[in-house]
C-alpha cells in the first residue's frame, strides 16, 4: 500500500511562543514556531499540529501571527487547534495559511458547528480532536467516554459513537486523544485506536502517551492509525522525525522518508 | 515582469498556493491572486486551484463570471489545474448528486465509495489522505527534476477518470490506479497538491513559473 503513514509533531504554542520546545541544541531560539516548524519540516516531518494553549484572547490573534509566518516557509499541511468556537476563527486562521482546524470542545457541545464548518470551508480541513477516557473497568468490555476541560469532565457520550457521528457531520479526520496515556510515555492506548479507525470512514490520528519508536510503530501496526502525532518525544531531541520514521519503515510500516 | 495569475473564486485555501508559487517565483516573477477576469487574461500564466465541494465550485465559478476566461486560458496560456481545479476540467462529477463541470476533456469524477478496499483487503479510509507515490507516466517540462514515484500530498474522496489516455500523464495508487496528473498542449494538471509537497511540489510549481507552456 503506497500511501504513507504519516508522522505528525505537534508543537503547543502559548503567546505566539512554543512551550515545550527547548533542547535543540543547534537551535538558538528554540521557542521560536517558525525555527521549530523548520526543522521538523527538514527531518521529514509529514504535517505540523499547532495547538494554542494562550488563554488570552488578545494571545489569539498572535497565533494568527505565528501561522502567517510559519506557511510562509514551511510547505507541508498545518493545522491549528485550540479556542475554536466560530467560523469567523476559521477564516481567519485559513487566510493566515492553515490548512486545516482542529475543533474539540466546540464539537462537543454544539455538534451542529462541525456540520456547519465543514459546509462552509470543506471536510478536507476540519479535524475534530476527540479526546477519550477509558470508563469500563480491567477486564471487562472496553468503553471510552468523550471529557472535555482538560479530561476533567465527563460528558457520558461513547467515543466511539461519537467519532462515528463526527465523520457524519463531515469531519474530514479524526484526532484521538486517549486521556489515560497523555504524558504518560507508555505508549497509545492502541485499543481505543484500533475501535474507532475501524469505526470511521475517515483517517484518524494517534495521540498521547508516546514514549518511544515502538509506540509509535504500535500506533500503526495495533492501533491501526492511519498517523501518529506526538510532542514531547520529538520536542526534547529524544528522537529526530527521521529517526522516528526509519524505525518505523524497518517494522514494514509505509513511510515517506 | 512575468505574471503568474492564481483564479480566486472563494473557495478554500488559496493563501497556500500564492505562498508556494512566491516562494519559487524569482525577481521577474509576480504571483497575483485574483477574481478579476481582465487580471487573469492579461497573466502570463494561470493557476487553477480549489477546494471543497465540485457544486460549490460550478457556483462560485458562475457567481464571479469565470466559466469563459478558465476556458480560454485553458485554450491558450500555460495553465496549472490543482485537485478541484483539475477535476472540473472534466464533463461531469459525482459530486453534490451529480455535477456538471467545465467539459474541457471527456470524462467524469467519481466517489472513491464508503466501501473502499486495497488489494488485501485493507479498508482504506476516505478522503485518501497523506503522502503518496505519483508515478509519471510520459515525459513534460513539469516533471523535469523531479524523481519518478516521488511522494506529494493528496486529500481528496472523488477522483478523476478520463477516456482519453493521451491526456494522462501521472497516475497513483489507491487499492485502484488512478489519474492523478493530466497534461495537453498548454494545460497541466493535478490531483494533488503541490504547494503542500515540501521539495517535490515546489519544484513542480518551479518548472511551472519557467514553463513556456510547450508540451
Amino acid at each position: 500500500m503506497p500511501l504513507a503513514k504519516r508522522i505528525i509533531p505537534c508543537l503547543d504554542v502559548d503567546n505566539g511562543r512554543v512551550v515545550k520546545g527547548v533542547k535543540f541544541v543547534e537551535i538558538r531560539d528554540a521557542g521560536d514556531p517558525v525555527e521549530n516548524a523548520r526543522r521538523y519540516n527538514l527531518e521529514g516531518a509529514d504535517e505540523l499540529t499547532f495547538l494554542d494553549i494562550t488563554a488570552s484572547s488578545d494571545g489569539r490573534e498572535t497565533m494568527v501571527h505565528v501561522v502567517e509566518a510559519v506557511a510562509r516557509e514551511v510547505f507541508i499541511p498545518l493545522t491549528v487547534g485550540g479556542g475554536i468556537r466560530e467560523v469567523a476563527d476559521i477564516r481567519r486562521l485559513l487566510n493566515a495559511g492553515a490548512d486545516k482546524v482542529s475543533i474539540n470542545t466546540a464539537a462537543v457541545f454544539n455538534p451542529e458547528f462541525v456540520q456547519q464548518a465543514s459546509s462552509k470551508f470543506g471536510s478536507q480541513c476540519i479535524v475534530v480532536a476527540v479526546d477519550a477516557k477509558r470508563t469500563s473497568h480491567d477486564g471487562s468490555p472496553g468503553r471510552w467516554e468523550i471529557f472535555t476541560h482538560g479530561g476533567r469532565k465527563s460528558t457520558g457520550i461513547d467515543a466511539i459513537e461519537w467519532a462515528c457521528k463526527m465523520d457524519r457531520y463531515g469531519a474530514g479526520e479524526i484526532l484521538l486523544t486517549s486521556m489515560d496515556r497523555d504524558g504518560t510515555k507508555i505508549g497509545f492506548d492502541n485499543e481505543l485506536t484500533r475501535r474507532v479507525s475501524e469505526a470511521v470512514r475517515v483517517p484518524v490520528i494517534a495521540s498521547g502517551g508516546v514514549g518511544t519508536l515502538q509506540h509509535l510503530a504500535d500506533g500503526v501496526l495495533k492501533g491501526k492509525a492511519d498517523a501518529v502525532l506526538a510532542a514531547s518525544i520529538f520536542h526534547f531531541g529524544e528522537f529526530s522525525i527521521s529517526e522516528a520514521k526509519k524505525y518505523m519503515a524497518s517494522c514494514n510500516i509505509e513511510v515517506r522518508l | 515582469m512575468q505574471i503568474t495569475a492564481v483564479i480566486d473564486y472563494g473557495m478554500g485555501n488559496l493563501r497556500s498556493v500564492v505562498n508556494a508559487l512566491e516562494h519559487v517565483a524569482g525577481k521577474n516573477h509576480q504571483v497575483i491572486l485574483t477574481s478579476d477576469p481582465d487580471q487573469v487574461m492579461r497573466a502570463q500564466r494561470v493557476v487553477f486551484p480549489g477546494q471543497g465541494a465540485a457544486g460549490d465550485c460550478m457556483r462560485a465559478i458562475d457567481h464571479y463570471e469565470l466559466r469563459e476566461t478558465i476556458c480560454e486560458v485553458a485554450a491558450n496560456k500555460p495553465f496549472l489545474g490543482i485537485c478541484m481545479g483539475m477535476q472540473i476540467l472534466l464533463e461531469h462529477s459525482e459530486e453534490n448528486q451529480g455535477t456538471d463541470c467545465l467539459g474541457i476533456y471527456p470524462g467524469r469524477v467519481r466517489y472513491f465509495g464508503d466501501d473502499h478496499h486495497g488489494d488485501n483487503g485493507e479498508k482504506l479510509k476516505v478522503p485518501h489522505m497523506g503522502w503518496n507515490q505519483l508515478h509519471q507516466t510520459g515525459r513534460h517540462p513539469l516533471w523535469e527534476a523531479i524523481d519518478d514515484d516521488s511522494r506529494f500530498y493528496f486529500v481528496h474522496s472523488y477522483y478523476f477518470e478520463t477516456d482519453d489516455r493521451s491526456l494522462v500523464i501521472g497516475e497513483c495508487d489507491y487499492g485502484f490506479s488512478f489519474t492523478c496528473a493530466i497534461a495537453h498542449d498548454n494545460v497541466f494538471a493535478l490531483q494533488c497538491h503541490p504547494e503542500k509537497s515540501a521539495d517535490a511540489g515546489l519544484q513542480l510549481l518551479s518548472n511551472f513559473i519557467h514553463w513556456d507552456g510547450q508540451a
